[in-house]
């Protein structure tokens, strides 16, 4: 935890502990540690000294960060509506059938969190799926399948 | 500097990226360096070409050889024939819909012929990662006439005099809000770059940054001049990592070749600026928001007077302009207001961009003239609609536009007509529509997005965008009342007087384009229970053809719940109490002998 609080007060001061910088501050909170924890927020909190409740509202207000920890795996689905007219949101209720999971939530087995987002800007391509960062374009329902098993596999170790 | 005798540009755009475009360019330069080419050819990645459905693309340079769809199968071939041989690979060109001639040439694709390149003018050309390729195309060029023989007087009175308006949607005049935040007397001043682009279905603000991220820097030092701004931001996008790791190289190369920071081209000049990543909130692209965002605050729209010209940033004298307006200032302090004048319409000067997207033939981003009809774009750029099916709609200004019909087709496209229609120019997302897509559906999904973007600060956008999209949902499943209609309408028009910002005041106009121009659809929805395209799953349910069928087993194997019986080369059927309707047959078939038609099974009250 001590560890934690030493990365989370190095990210603040990368951003010159300044209060405009909160939202900058939280992005690479949340790409460090997958989550904004509680501990964290406080820990932000002390150190711009700001309210917890102005570090909550923020946390809560953007949909890039996430209260809960996040999946190994993270599976977007764009909702965009180049994506929509395209069939996108059968594609999210295959998805949804495959991982037995409801968009904004993770597997019960940590694998995978499924969000939606509200367009990639990478509509030629669309329906598009994204997941750890990878784009697949022109995505069916047959494809879900195999672009889901790729992450599934278990790791060579 | 070296000379080569071709050049091979590999679009690096994220639709192209996502296609596999890096690994086109790291098969050619390996497939160029084993044949020992690597002397006379180089390989550059550009940004966004444009013709992004026909990813990945290469142009071949001088020869302007447009080879699309590539694989990297194809690379030896192609590096073999063209760069070798001298032959130009017919089969990796381009072949228009309903043709069988390949057109082997970028300007003679009727997508490109008839677009006006200004703002975009560099895409596909320059690799936006080298500064030295944007100044060899003029770059920084309108930079140092502005910042060694104008005054910002002379620079405001030729923005003013260009006509030139706001490209982020509501299209207020530039060079005003320029002149109103000059006249202010409280320093600093800032400048905000408005990359939030948040409506689905428009990408031309990334591609600008993705592909020419230094013409919306020069544009940025121009407008700092004229107002007398120290400090400006670049708002970007979170969901555009590729937008905001150019702009970070463009930035640094700027300040490393004295073109921003202290003492710009030595004209004693100070102007710095600094990237801001956003988080993911649709309502932060209305700029009371993006300023309360840029602060580090939570995106809420604030009541406007005082506008950001006067109290903006931290409270003080700030202009705010959208991406594509900033990369326009550069191209009409270069060539004259006069030159900009002489493009598009009485009341709206210049080009436009437009993603095209959604069920049309060539999906990608155009800049045309104001004032091009929505055929041409529709049927001549765009080359109509995919397997020749019926062109509905097309749906303009994001959320806050709305779905023009087929009779509005030969609409001149300007702020003014667009607005009239009942659409609006937005940041000009074009989403194409066909006889397969239920307006109803549309409506509802737009709903559903404002409900989830309202900020939640006025009770007439957060609780009218909810019970709207309500009512419509009720519809799509058959629970539809005749009484629903001019209730939505009443509910559109308090959510349009009595909210704050943008998003709530045109939140009415999604469901009250679509009742004006497809009220049939709805009253389908309602006293039929019928959804003529076939999209609203509650009230449908998927057939087999037999006369379709050919009995291939694809829509068996696809089916995950084995709702679908018959042997080979027999005709399927469905049964219905075991479909789920994923759609996943109707995917399948490769012979469209599958149907979505009305649920019988549903009673009309």
């Amino acid at each position: 935890m001590d560890t934690d609080k030493t990365k989370i007060q190095s990210l603040i001061d990368n951003h010159q502990g300044l209060k405009k910088n909160l939202i900058a501050i939280l992005l690479d909170i949340q790409e460090n540690f997958n989550y904004l924890s509680p501990e964290s927020l406080r820990v932000v909190a002390k150190a711009l000294d700001m309210p917890l409740i102005d570090i909550f509202g923020v946390a809560t207000f953007y949909r890039a960060f996430s209260l809960t920890p996040r999946g190994k795996h993270m599976c977007l689905v764009c909702m965009g509506t180049a994506c929509h007219v395209r069939g996108g949101p059968k594609i999210l209720e295959e998805i949804e059938r495959k991982l037995d999971v409801a968009p904004g939530e993770n597997t019960k087995d940590g694998q995978f969190t499924l969000e939606t987002v509200a367009c990639l800007g990478c509509c030629a391509i669309g329906p598009v799926v994204v997941v750890d960062g990878e784009y697949h374009g022109h995505a069916t329902i047959r494809k879900i399948g195999p672009i889901l098993a790729k992450y599934q596999k278990p790791e060579a170790s | 500097m070296k000379h080569y005798r071709a050049h091979l540009l590999v679009c690096a755009g994220t639709g192209c990226v996502s296609c596999g475009s890096f690994k086109i360019k790291e098969a050619l330069e390996k497939e160029i360096k084993k044949r020992k080419l690597q002397d006379e050819v180089q390989v550059v990645a550009t940004g966004c070409n444009g013709f992004c459905e026909r990813g990945p693309i290469v142009l071949v340079q001088p020869d302007g050889i447009f080879y699309q769809l590539l694989t990297v199968e194809d690379v030896p071939l192609l590096v073999e024939e063209h760069l070798l041989k001298g032959r130009p690979v017919k089969k990796l060109m381009y072949v228009p819909p309903d043709e069988k001639q390949p057109v082997p040439k970028m300007k003679d694709i009727e997508f490109f012929k008839h677009q006006r390149l200004i703002v975009l003018r560099n895409r596909g050309r320059i690799d936006p990662e080298k500064i030295e390729e944007y100044i060899a195309f003029d770059g920084y060029e309108a930079m140092g006439k502005a910042l060694a023989e104008m005054t910002p007087e002379t620079i405001i009175a030729e923005i003013s005099a260009s006509g030139l308006r706001g490209r982020g949607g509501a299209g207020f005049p530039t060079g005003r809000k320029w002149a109103a935040c000059a006249k202010e007397k409280r320093t600093p001043k800032y400048l905000i770059c408005n990359g939030d682009e948040g409506d689905p279905g428009a990408f031309m603000d990334r591609s600008v940054l993705e592909a020419d991220p230094h013409a919306v820097l020069e544009g940025m030092v121009i407008g700092a001049k004229a107002i007398g701004a120290v400090k400006g931001f670049i708002y970007i996008r979170h969901e555009y990592p590729l937008a905001l790791k150019r702009v970070e190289i463009a930035i640094a190369q700027a300040r490393d070749n004295g073109l921003l920071g202290e003492d710009i081209l030595g004209a004693g000049f100070n102007f710095d600026l600094e990237i801001v990543e956003g988080a993911g909130a649709f309502v932060s692209g209305e700029e009371t928001a993006l300023i309360a965002s840029v602060e580090g605050k939570i995106a809420m729209p604030r009541q406007r007077p005082p506008f950001p010209a006067q109290k903006g940033l931290w409270g003080l004298p700030t202009v705010i302009n959208n991406v594509e307006t900033w990369a326009t200032v550069p191209n009409i302090i270069r060539r004259g207001a006069d030159w900009f004048q002489g493009l598009g319409t009485e009341s709206s000067k210049g080009t436009k961009i437009f993603s095209l997207v959604g069920k049309i033939n060539n999906t990608g981003l155009v800049e045309v003239p104001m004032g091009i009809t929505l055929r041409d774009v529709v049927f001549g750029i765009g080359g109509g609609i995919p397997k020749g099916r019926e062109f509905k709609a097309v749906q303009i200004g994001g959320p806050s536009g709305g779905c023009l019909p087929a009779k509005l087709l030969d609409l001149p496209i300007d702020y003014e007509s667009l607005t009239a229609a009942g659409a609006m120019m937005g940041s000009g997302g074009m989403i194409v529509m066909d006889d397969k897509t239920c307006m109803v559906d549309i409506a509802k999904y737009f709903l559903n997005f404002l409900q989830d973007e309202s900020c939640g600060k006025c009770v007439s956008c957060r609780e009218g965008t909810q019970r709207m999209w309500e009512i419509v949902r009720d519809i799509t499943e058959g629970k539809g009342k005749e009484s629903d209609l001019p209730l939505l309408e009443e509910l559109a028009q308090v959510c349009k007087d009595a909210s704050l910002c943008g998003l709530g005041q045109t939140a009415g106009n999604p469901i009250l384009s679509t009742l004006q121009y497809f009220r049939h659809e709805f009253e389908a929805h309602i006293l039929d229970k019928r959804c003529p395209a076939g999209v609203c799953t509650k009230l449908i349910r998927y057939v087999v053809l037999s006369e379709k069928c050919t009995g291939c087993l694809s829509c068996k194997k696809a089916c995950p719940t084995e709702a679908i019986t018959g042997s080979l080369k027999e005709v399927h059927s469905i049964i219905q109490t075991k479909c789920i309707k994923c759609g996943a047959c109707q995917e399948a078939c490769r012979f469209e002998a599958i149907e979505s038609q009305r649920d019988e099974a549903i009673q009309v009250i």
